[in-house]
């Protein structure tokens, strides 16, 4: 396969050529706020999931209007996927994308303006989902006027991804940039066509579908807020830095183009997998159950590229610190990646919608594959930038191991609590009446909700770790030009 | 052209990958809007009133959906759990759908008319009152929050319902004089949760609960016309385990989970009417006894049928007939 052409095109040489460069970006400063104010906001928004886990064993913790359940659950999914996975997004974006261009971006004060304007809009989403200004749409819980913030926010962002592009020095795209540019057009499309409503006042609208129609869009939005925001950039992330980290170049380029294009393809037709024997229509439930079973091939093919690209190499699982990170966090995007499509089969749909299998599913995804990616992306960009080494290798691995133990407690005890909760909702005795009352499979989930807990405790202890860590690794080293900006900036003031 | 030169192209690679993300969307998502029968449309199902509407916002506002759903699915357990599965037209008039991904606690949309108004006034202000076990939060602030309605016209409008401000208001002010007039059969649970300056005003509470009194009314009310009067299926005559004293003691653990939250300790009376006496309101033989507690009644009795079943609706049959003999 590793002819002149294949080589070519399998970016090898591209991330060759671009370990020659200095160390650092252009605007490592930009990188840099970003990286922090995802860190920031992860640290918030596991908070609140932790207060939400506790509220779920003790009720009396819902001490206030604002901190009811309801609403902060709320204000935690859009804490981690717009605060800590978008931020996460942009500041290895605009590294990825100067690296892989050999371009410094094309419009820097444009990105500086979007890091400003970012953190206010995140500030001011968690005050108004605090506040109970929320439409009801996961995912799309932001009202109106901070939709046309986040709409902005995009167009910023894209301005600068498809300018450095055309911009750009070298002649390829290498994969990462396809899953970018892929991520940037989804985002816009979903996003933008989900969230049309009429406002009723600056503080409440009211979507333009209605009932079924509703339900439909929302969920094809759902699906591919998830594809876009959990998938596509994150495996951007794992095919540029798992080669950077390693020295080793990604197995096999061909693998990566077709997995790129049928995943793209296949992911926009299965968002009926969330409403399976709900009143939507049975054939659009049927085709999102069909395609949700084709999206292991292309999924996998990525899973597989990694894992080859690692043979022979297997003992940088142990001398390399991050390799450990990229290889999990790719293991369990395979999991993810087969469980989600079992869950769209209508039988298992049937014992597993709606139960605690399902934040099961989905914080294996997050707590495994999406936070163990970037925070390694994180780490090996942050000491390139600041020109030094990571700040302490043990502590990076004392990160790895509580992450590793709290998500599979986590995530393990709710996927045995959500088949024992299908099966008491199922529960029939011989003559056809239940055997149990809705409030015995409630008493029965309190154990497996404590172990929860305690699970959400080690990975928070694990991410802030992490959180010192990295700050230390990103302060400037002595002699830098990064240092020299902020010596610079000390006289100044 | 080279294959690869797309890859060199970001313009029109950026096309391409809109080209690739719209089949599916058009497909799955964008042609059914245009297809009448995705949201089929039956005058069986009217929409909300003035009242019911700012009460379904206040659920939106407090994230109810993030724990409850609102569809049955036609399964077994689901239809014996809730009541009948969900209809596409049902949905017709919801902007946003709430129909949600959780059940942390149960669904809703067969609770309209369930429960009397004064179980969901005492429950929504202290859950954990009634049931030990339960998670959910306390709303009590809810009737200490005076109901806004200065949107309710503009959102009605917007929504599509088909009528006007004049109507608004009157819905609102007739709404009003019902839940705070003192011989409302829910008046006493509502003044007790209720501080005494809002007594004589909306609450945001009362129009919550309005809101949950009207989830599955229509289906069920269509579908009881559509039965006619009569043909309910010929109850049961005889009472298998009269006199049993086993299965009275099975019939006490099942009231003690299933009807004690409304009729009370020992059936002393509660929001249900008080069943430790000779006199019942439904009428008193086997036959009528277990008409009420299968089918339900008007007024806040559910049914019981599918839930428990037959065997277990006579053992607590027997269990009432200790209770009536005990008051003597
Ligand atoms: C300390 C770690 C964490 C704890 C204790 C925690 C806790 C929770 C809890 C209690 C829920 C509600 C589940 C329910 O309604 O039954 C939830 C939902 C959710 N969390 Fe987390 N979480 C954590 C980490 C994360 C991370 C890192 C992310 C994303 C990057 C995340 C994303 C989500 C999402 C998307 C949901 C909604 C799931 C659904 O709709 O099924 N969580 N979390
Ligand atoms: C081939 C890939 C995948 C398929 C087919 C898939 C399928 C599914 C299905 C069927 C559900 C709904 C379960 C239910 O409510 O009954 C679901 C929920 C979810 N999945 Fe996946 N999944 C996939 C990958 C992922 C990945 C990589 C993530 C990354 C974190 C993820 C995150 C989520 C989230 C956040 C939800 C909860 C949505 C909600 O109800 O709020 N999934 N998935």
């Amino acid at each position: 396969m590793a002819n002149e052409s294949e080589k070519m095109y399998t970016g090898d040489n591209i991330v060759q050529r671009e370990m020659r460069m200095t160390n650092g970006t252009r605007n490592d400063s930009i990188v840099r706020g970003f990286a922090l104010s995802s860190v920031f906001w992860l640290l918030i928004g596991l908070v609140i999931g932790l207060w939400l886990a506790a509220e779920m064993v003790y009720p009396s913790l819902n001490l206030a209007p604002w901190l009811a359940f309801g609403r902060l659950r709320v204000v935690h999914t859009n804490g981690l996927v717009y605060g800590f996975t978008l931020a996460g997004i942009f500041a290895c974006s605009f590294y990825m994308l100067e690296k892989l261009t050999r371009t410094p971006l094309a419009f820097p004060g444009l990105a500086k303006a979007q890091l400003w304007l970012f953190n206010i809009a995140i500030a001011l989403a968690a005050l108004s989902l605090f506040a109970g200004m929320n439409t009801s749409k996961e995912y799309a819980e932001l009202e109106w006027p901070l939709d046309i913030v986040v709409v902005v926010l995009w167009v910023m962002f894209a301005v600068n991804v498809m300018g450095t592009l055309v911009k750009r020095r070298e002649k390829q795209m290498y994969v990462s940039l396809w899953f970018l540019v892929a991520c940037v057009v989804t985002v816009a499309v979903v996003y933008i066509l989900n969230n049309l409503a009429i406002p009723v006042s600056l503080t409440k609208s009211y979507s333009v579908y209605a009932g079924v129609n509703d339900a439909n869009v929302q969920w094809w939005f759902g699906h591919n807020a998830v594809a876009s925001v959990f998938t596509f950039p994150i495996l951007a992330m794992f095919y540029y830095f798992l080669p950077k980290s390693t020295g080793l170049p990604i197995y096999s380029h061909r693998l990566s183009i077709i997995a790129f294009w049928s995943l793209v393809f296949g992911y926009l037709w299965t968002g009926a997998h969330h409403l399976m024997l709900t009143p939507v229509p049975e054939w659009i439930q049927t085709v999102a159950l069909a395609f949700s079973l084709f999206l292991i091939a292309p999924s996998w093919a990525s899973v597989v590229n990694g894992f080859y690209t690692m043979n022979g190499n297997w003992d940088k699982m142990k001398s390399n610190y991050l390799v450990k990170f990229f290889i999990l966090g790719i293991t369990f995007y395979g999991l993810q990646t087969i469980q989600g499509p079992t869950q769209a089969i209508r039988a298992l749909s049937a014992h597993l919608h709606y139960t605690e299998y399902i934040p099961g599913h989905v914080h294996m995804g997050t707590m495994g594959w999406v936070t163990m990616i970037i925070t390694a992306s994180m780490y090996f960009m942050m000491a390139k930038i600041s020109g030094r080494e990571v700040h302490s290798v043990k502590l990076a691995n004392i990160h790895f191991w509580l992450i590793l133990v709290g998500q599979l407690l986590f995530t393990v005890t709710l996927w045995i609590a959500g088949i024992v909760q299908g099966a008491m909702w199922k529960a029939v005795n011989p003559d056809g009446s239940l055997k149990y009352t809705f409030l015995d499979s409630v008493a029965a989930m309190y154990p497996f909700w404590t172990v929860r807990l305690v699970g959400g405790l080690l990975y928070f202890a694990g991410i802030a770790v992490f959180a010192y860590n990295l700050y230390m690794t990103s302060r400037p080293k002595p002699g830098t030009k990064w240092s020299a900006a902020a010596a610079a900036r000390s006289q100044a003031a | 052209m080279n294959v690869n030169s797309l890859y060199e192209k970001p313009v029109l690679f950026a096309l391409a990958a809109v080209v690739v993300i719209s089949v599916g969307t058009l497909v799955t998502t964008f042609i059914p809007l245009f297809l009448p029968s995705t949201q089929p449309v039956s005058p069986l199902f009217t929409p909300y009133t003035a009242v019911e509407t700012e009460g379904r916002d206040i659920y939106i506002r407090e994230g109810c959906n993030n724990c409850h759903t609102q569809t049955v699915r036609p399964l077994r357990a689901e239809v014996a759990r809730y009541g009948d599965y969900s209809r596409a037209e049902e949905s017709a008039w919801d902007r946003p759908f709430l129909w949600g991904s959780r059940r942390t606690g149960p669904d809703l949309a067969r609770v309209g008319g369930k429960y009397p108004d004064a179980w969901h006034y005492r429950h929504m202000a202290n859950p954990q009152a009634m049931f030990g076990k339960s998670n959910m939060p306390a709303y009590a602030w809810l009737a200490k929050a005076k109901l806004d309605t200065s949107l309710t016209a503009r959102k009605v409008k917007v929504l599509g319902f088909g009528y006007d401000e004049a109507e608004v208001a009157r819905q609102l002010a007739a709404f009003r004089r019902t839940v705070t007039a003192p011989t409302w059969p829910s008046a006493q649970e509502r003044s007790r949760v209720t501080p005494a300056a809002l007594r004589g005003e909306l609450t945001e509470l009362d129009a919550l609960v309005a809101y949950l009194q009207k989830l599955g009314r229509d289906l069920m009310a269509a579908q009881r016309a559509a039965a006619g009067p009569g043909t309910a299926e010929a109850a049961e005559k005889k009472n298998p385990y009269a006199g049993n004293r086993t299965a009275g003691e099975e019939g006490e653990k099942i009231f003690e989970e299933n009807c004690k939250v409304c009729h009370g300790e020992k059936g002393a009376g509660g929001f249900g009417p008080k069943l430790a006496t000779t006199k019942h309101k439904f009428g008193g033989t086997d036959a009528d006894l277990f008409t009420t507690v299968s089918g339900g009644r008007p007024g806040g009795m559910p049914s019981f049928l599918q839930p428990l079943g037959k065997d277990r609706i006579w053992k607590v049959i027997t269990y009432i007939r200790r209770l009536e003999s005990e008051s003597r």
